[in-house]
């Protein structure tokens, strides 16, 4: 039984048709990548996962149930966690609040736990978390999907931005949370940071996937990294 | 006594006319704030929730034999019966419409105030209702220079920073008003962590229109209990809250005592023509701060 698998997946804007027949999927205690150039469609996979922007047709399993319409917040409750692009954290409360607020699972993760994994939050604890900086907001929105002690993260883009120090850290947190056993989708411009961390990848342009395979599969396709990533 | 001590002695009675008045406000504008700014909602049947309250009040207040007995019953149990019909009216109605345009919304809600205002037409009449002050509020007590101030306005000045706190706490330490700071600005955020937004948009609701019936049933013993008056005070509302800011609770209070002090200092400055004193002052401060005075949460 796959971890979580997308089957033919169709996801609108409106009339806009943006992901054509996506399918992937994410084995337990790996992380996949799914890269592609701008507007390739990898944030509107993550949203039709997450059901922000809910697919119009095809499959979602997870953990071997369905899960397609059911209600972002429910997807939250089984154990997804969600890590936007644009991070959208709760900028009016101090950081500690928007962990507090978040539903808790189980006991798993707390906030001393994620302080443990992200130091510089701790020392941030009651700043309003609007007044963050890009690193410190990309800390606490992984975070925060965290306190709900998920099974499976979707990270969109976490590099974006970063400053290469700040990336080189982040990297390391990453490969932390698979070691915890925490499935993780990946998604990446970025191709070199994110071929560091991935065991499998997928690359999507113009809303379809267009390769599938290992890092070394993709490593020695020029063809594809030509065409659809531009390295 | 000279002139200028009598003139002293009626701006600060009339200060503290202004302040009473400034209670029932803001507690009114309160709600309706946090509702408009959580959900979205300009909510205009806010003010039929107000008038409820007090027609309300005047029930409970009978129903346990007008005393003062009555008036506390009432003023526990009226805001609490307008919390009840404003949770069907949110679960049966709302909740399916908070995607919905503003515009509609606005529309909307207007509907439901015309509804709102025959049913309390055809469930109390009419007539004027009046409910008495309660035994304990009798009289007057004298503060500063002499005035004397009814005990009830003073009981009321009390309660308006109560309700204050009390709506401060609520927001800023309770784990339900941190979610709807949050979902005030991205609601489909606190979803994506878990959150039953619709469940928290729900008790939103109910407090905000807790509040509209509290304040109608602390104002029923000043006023005639009649219908009507919720458009007078939705007018109020809605200009406090544009004022202060919208969806931002703490101008709501600002807005209310510009509002209330200015409704009763206008009166002595110019009686007949009283009345367009917090009018102006709306006019003058939206000059100065087209968005309000406290930053909005739109
Ligand atoms: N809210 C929206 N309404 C309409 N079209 C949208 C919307 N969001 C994205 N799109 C379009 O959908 C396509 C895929 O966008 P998406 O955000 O999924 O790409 P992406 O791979 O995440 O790109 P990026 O690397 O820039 O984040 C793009 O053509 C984009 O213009
Ligand atoms: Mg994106």
């Amino acid at each position: 039984m796959t971890f979580l698998e997308l089957t033919k997946v169709n996801t609108f804007y409106g009339l806009s048709h943006i992901l054509f027949d996506v399918s992937l999927s994410v084995n337990k205690g790996e992380i996949v990548g799914l890269l592609g150039r701008n507007g390739a469609g990898k944030s509107t996979t993550m949203k039709s996962i997450m059901a922000l922007v809910p697919p119009r047709s095809g499959f979602i399993r997870f953990k071997g149930q369905d899960i397609k319409g059911k209600d972002p917040y429910l997807l939250f409750r089984t154990g997804i966690g969600y890590v936007p692009d644009d991070r959208r954290v709760f900028a009016d409360l101090s950081v500690d609040d928007n962990l507090e607020i978040v539903y808790r699972r189980n006991g798993d993760w707390t906030k001393e736990k994620v302080y443990q994994l992200f130091p510089p939050l701790a020392e941030i604890k009651d700043r309003r978390a609007g007044h963050l900086s890009g690193g410190e907001q990309q800390m606490l929105t992984i975070g925060r999907a965290l306190m709900g002690s998920p099974e499976l993260l979707l990270l969109d883009e976490p590099t974006e931005g970063l400053a290469p120090l700040i990336v080189k850290a982040l990297e390391n947190q990453i490969l932390q949370l698979k070691s915890m056993g925490i499935s993780i989708l990946l998604s990446e411009q970025n191709v070199k940071s994110a071929l560091k961390l991935v065991d499998r990848v997928y690359v999507i342009d113009n809303g379809r996937i267009r390769f599938e395979g290992t890092v070394k599969d993709l490593e020695t396709n020029e063809e594809i990294k030509k065409r659809y990533l531009m390295v | 006594m000279d002139t200028g001590a009598l003139l002293f002695q009626k701006i600060l009675s009339q200060i503290f006319v202004g302040l009473s008045r400034t209670t029932i406000l803001f507690i009114v504008s309160s709600g309706m704030s946090l509702i408009l700014g959580v959900l979205r909602i300009p909510n205009i049947a806010h003010g039929s929730l107000y008038m409820i309250g007090a027609f309300m009040a005047f029930s409970v207040s009978n129903f346990f034999g007008g005393g003062s007995q009555g008036f506390w019953m009432a003023l526990l149990l009226a805001p609490i019966g307008v919390a009840i019909l404003s949770l069907i009216t949110e679960r049966g109605i709302f909740q399916f419409l908070y995607k919905r345009e503003h515009l509609m919304l606005l529309l909307l809600t207007f509907a439901l105030s015309l509804i709102f205002g025959d049913l309390v037409k055809l469930v109390w009449g009419a007539e004027y209702k009046s409910v008495p002050v309660p035994q304990v509020f009798h009289g007057h007590l004298t503060l500063v220079a002499g005035i004397p101030i009814p005990l009830y306005n003073l009981f009321l000045l009390l309660v308006g920073p109560v309700v204050a706190i009390l709506l401060w706490l609520f927001v800023n330490k309770t784990k339900m008003g941190k979610i709807s700071r949050a979902a005030a600005v991205d609601r489909d955020m606190v979803g994506a962590v878990g959150i039953n937004v619709s469940r928290v948009f729900a008790a939103v609701f109910v407090v905000g229109c807790l509040l509209a019936g509290l304040g109608g049933v602390l104002v029923a013993p000043t006023v005639n209990v009649t219908l009507g008056m919720d458009h007078t005070l939705i007018m109020e509302a809605f200009l406090i809250v544009i004022m202060g800011g919208l969806g931002n609770i703490w101008g709501a209070l600002i807005g209310a005592l510009i509002f209330g002090l200015a409704q009763s200092l206008g009166i002595l400055i110019w009686p007949q023509f009283g009345i367009i004193f917090p009018y102006a002052a709306v006019v003058i401060v939206l000059m100065i701060k087209p968005t309000g005075l406290l930053k909005s949460t739109w």
